[in-house]
């Protein structure tokens, strides 16, 4: 697996522990950890006190709203994709980036296609773990394929209805 | 009409070349089939019974005389002369080769048309009212709003992958053409106490397996905020719908399971929290469209219908047109023309490229360039001026586009069925067929008069037989085709689902059964009475009496 982080490949330095056991979150390695909801809601001061990065995965059928007063605690929030079919994760980027302000790394995990990362990216999704040799340029096509956006999603492309009616 | 600026060309340009290296990657052998069936599907590409199948977009049902021509150009190039218009307001051509379809779809480019988000679970092809921008009964047009959503939901980032298909259509007369009430959201323009012109919401209505009348969860929506609400409630159902099963993962079964109540409560909280964004439609850009629909300037004419009265009793066979297949117009002296496809020539909704070209000549001639596609499979000429009604028909007999029977026994919905499609059960075509071979005596047909026949192949539905006067489903029953019959569907203001009749009856059996279904009809109807009001009237008995005998 590589890691895509804005647009670069990237080193990542943070252990998935989120299918592990409780001892397995505590007695990990002493670098950065990515742990699901269930053990963040379990050991949130253990995990506080380890005092290095957290990250956090949340399945698809777990809503952002969880994390909502939280979020100063993750540098990587990690969005699952069981399937590409599944595209709830979406909506939870945009919720996470737009509503509640969410800043930090945002990783699109799971069953990643290189079709989807221009929509993934357009909701809020700056990193993605793939299975791919390649990926700074499946990105770049990815990334320049289509020039055109008709969707406000906070992502910062200007739409075309702004580029229509700029002033002057 | 709407024309695409830069904008617009630019991004379907860029997604044919797109999908022109997508296909390349799968002809070398780089994609599986696996692979790259998602990325088929997203440009409208089905693997069928016997070859692929393009589906492409006909926006709210309207094509220029240009894109007619162009629509006939891919038949003739890429297909085998034909094309079948379907009750999406899309035209599908069903024997494409592979390789061809990238240069099929940039020909269509050139003439603003795609087939971006024709399948897959996303945001479909957004359809209207046929007689948009010139019905007698109109508000406002729809038109405006149809183009605004088709751009909002073009390669929506977020709403791409949800659990299932969705169909959005629009309406802006009291007389619902565009069957809102069966779609995953209808929107329909009414005023408010205040006079200003907005959108009541329904949600939720649907066909397949298991159909749904929708529900209002808004009365009226201000035009500037469509975008944040229909954002808020894709969001609600990308979140919340199910995925677990995909006969159960329709925005239907959501409503259905949560109640109307929970489903709007939801939506406006999700909708406090978006309405007062980018999303907010500024009054610029609705100008900017609306300015593109404006339309003909049309000429000053008086009304024609004394005229019109003398060509008829001279013409018997344009007497019979006349009064089946025209619609009132806003503007005095004009008329809507409508063009069957339901003739024994071809199976419903085919057209040759031949016939293509000579209506959008006959656009350019009677009807300011413009075409549109009705849900019933049917063409429409917005603006005929009504003194060239008679020349225009007799053009259209030559053509075997003459037809008379709008809105009557055999302008037949039906699916491609059993002889195109890998979903179906039974057939569809050999059954509308001999239910029009029955009723070509047009005096007879009229003296039934309005009632609509609809026919799917399967469950899923495709032929909206829930929503038939008489609906026809095909289904298999141990190798063998048969046909479960309906009464009293409509897709109308008055939307109903029909009620089963009893037990289905062979392909054989199928043509005299609607037969006797409306042989009862004229036995029980009062005087000028539907079809649908008799049924509503009498009920079922006297039609089950007829068709399996008394009990």
């Amino acid at each position: 697996m590589a890691l895509l982080k804005d647009g670069r490949p990237h080193a990542d330095e943070y252990t998935d522990v989120s299918a592990g056991t409780t001892a397995d979150v505590l007695n990990s390695t002493a670098g950065p950890v990515i742990v699901s909801l269930q053990q963040w809601q379990t050991h949130r001061d253990e995990l506080l006190r380890r005092g290095t990065h957290l990250g956090i995965v949340l399945r698809s059928d777990e809503k952002p709203d969880a994390l909502s007063s939280d979020l100063e605690h993750f540098a990587v929030i990690a969005l699952d994709f069981p399937t590409f079919r599944d595209g709830r994760a979406y909506s939870s980027a945009r919720v996470l980036r737009q509503r509640y302000g969410y800043a930090g790394e945002l990783r699109a995990v799971g069953d990643v296609l290189l079709e989807q990362l221009h929509f993934m990216h357009r909701v809020g999704f700056n990193s993605f773990l793939l299975e791919s040799d390649n990926v700074v340029a499946e990105w770049e096509t990815a990334a320049s394929d289509i020039s055109v956006w008709y969707q406000p999603t906070g992502d910062g492309r200007p739409t075309a209805i702004q580029q229509r009616h700029a002033a002057g | 009409m709407y024309r695409y600026d830069e904008f617009d060309s630019t991004l379907v340009r860029e997604r044919v070349e797109q999908f022109r290296r997508q296909v390349a990657r799968r002809l070398s052998g780089e994609l599986t089939e696996d692979q790259f069936k998602p990325l088929r599907l997203m440009n409208g590409l089905y693997l069928q019974l016997h070859a692929y199948m393009l589906r492409i977009n006909i926006p709210y049902g309207v094509l220029s005389s240009r894109q007619m021509r162009t629509l006939a150009h891919v038949a003739r190039t890429y297909d085998r002369g034909y094309g079948h218009f379907t009750t999406r307001q899309n035209i599908q051509y069903n024997w494409i080769q592979l390789q061809q379809v990238p240069d099929a779809l940039a020909d269509l480019a050139a003439a603003e048309m795609h087939g971006i988000q024709s399948s897959g679970n996303c945001i479909r092809n957004v359809t209207a009212d046929q007689y948009a921008g010139v019905a007698a009964d109109e508000i406002d047009d729809p038109r405006v709003y149809c183009e605004i959503i088709r751009q909002w939901s073009t390669l929506h980032p977020e709403f791409s992958f949800l659990p299932r298909k969705f169909k959005i259509a629009v309406t802006a007369a009291p007389t619902d053409r565009a069957a809102v009430q069966v779609h995953d959201i209808g929107l329909r323009m009414h005023r408010n106490p205040d006079g200003e012109p907005g959108f009541e919401v329904v949600v939720g209505g649907g066909q397949g397996r298991t159909p749904f009348i929708g529900q209002t969860i808004r009365e009226w929506l201000e035009p500037a905020d469509l975008l944040s609400y229909l954002e808020a409630i894709l969001r609600v159902y990308n979140q919340d719908g199910r995925r677990d099963n995909m006969y159960k993962s329709r925005i239907k079964i959501l409503v259905h399971q949560i109640g109307a109540d929970e489903f709007r409560r939801r939506v406006e909280a999700e909708w406090a929290e978006i309405r007062d964004t980018a999303l907010q439609l500024p009054a610029a850009e609705i100008e900017r469209i609306r300015a593109h629909f404006r339309g003909p300037d049309f000429a000053t004419l008086s009304d024609a219908s004394d005229l019109l009265e003398q060509q008829a009793l001279a013409n018997p066979g344009f007497g019979a047109w006349l009064k089946a297949n025209m619609a009132p117009h806003r503007v005095a002296g004009y008329a809507i023309a409508n063009i069957s496809l339901k003739s024994l020539d071809a199976p419903p909704g085919d057209m040759t490229a031949a016939q293509m070209d000579a209506v959008a000549d006959l656009a350019d001639t009677y009807s300011n360039g413009e075409i549109r596609v009705n849900h019933r499979q049917n063409l429409v000429l917005p603006s005929v001026a009504q003194r060239d009604l008679l020349p225009l028909y007799e053009r259209l007999v030559e053509l075997k586009l003459a037809t008379a029977n709008i809105g009557h026994v055999s302008d037949i919905i039906a699916c491609p069925g059993l002889d195109y499609c890998s979903l179906a059960n039974a057939r569809s075509i050999p059954i509308a067929r001999q239910i029009n071979e029955r009723f070509q005596d047009l005096d007879r047909v009229h003296e039934i008069g309005e009632v609509t026949i609809n026919i799917s192949g399967c469950m899923n539905a495709c032929g909206h037989h829930h929503v038939g006067n008489i609906g026809i489903l095909g289904v298999d029953k141990r190798g063998e085709e048969y046909y479960q019959f309906t009464l009293g569907g409509s897709s109308g203001a008055d939307a109903a689902l029909g009620d089963r009749t009893g037990p289905g009856f062979s392909a054989a059996e199928a043509a005299p059964a609607v037969e006797k279904i409306l042989q009862t009809y004229l036995a029980v109807r009062h005087e000028g009475e539907r079809f649908l009001d008799t049924y509503r009237r009498v009920g079922m008995q006297p039609f089950k009496e007829a068709l399996y005998g008394a009990a």
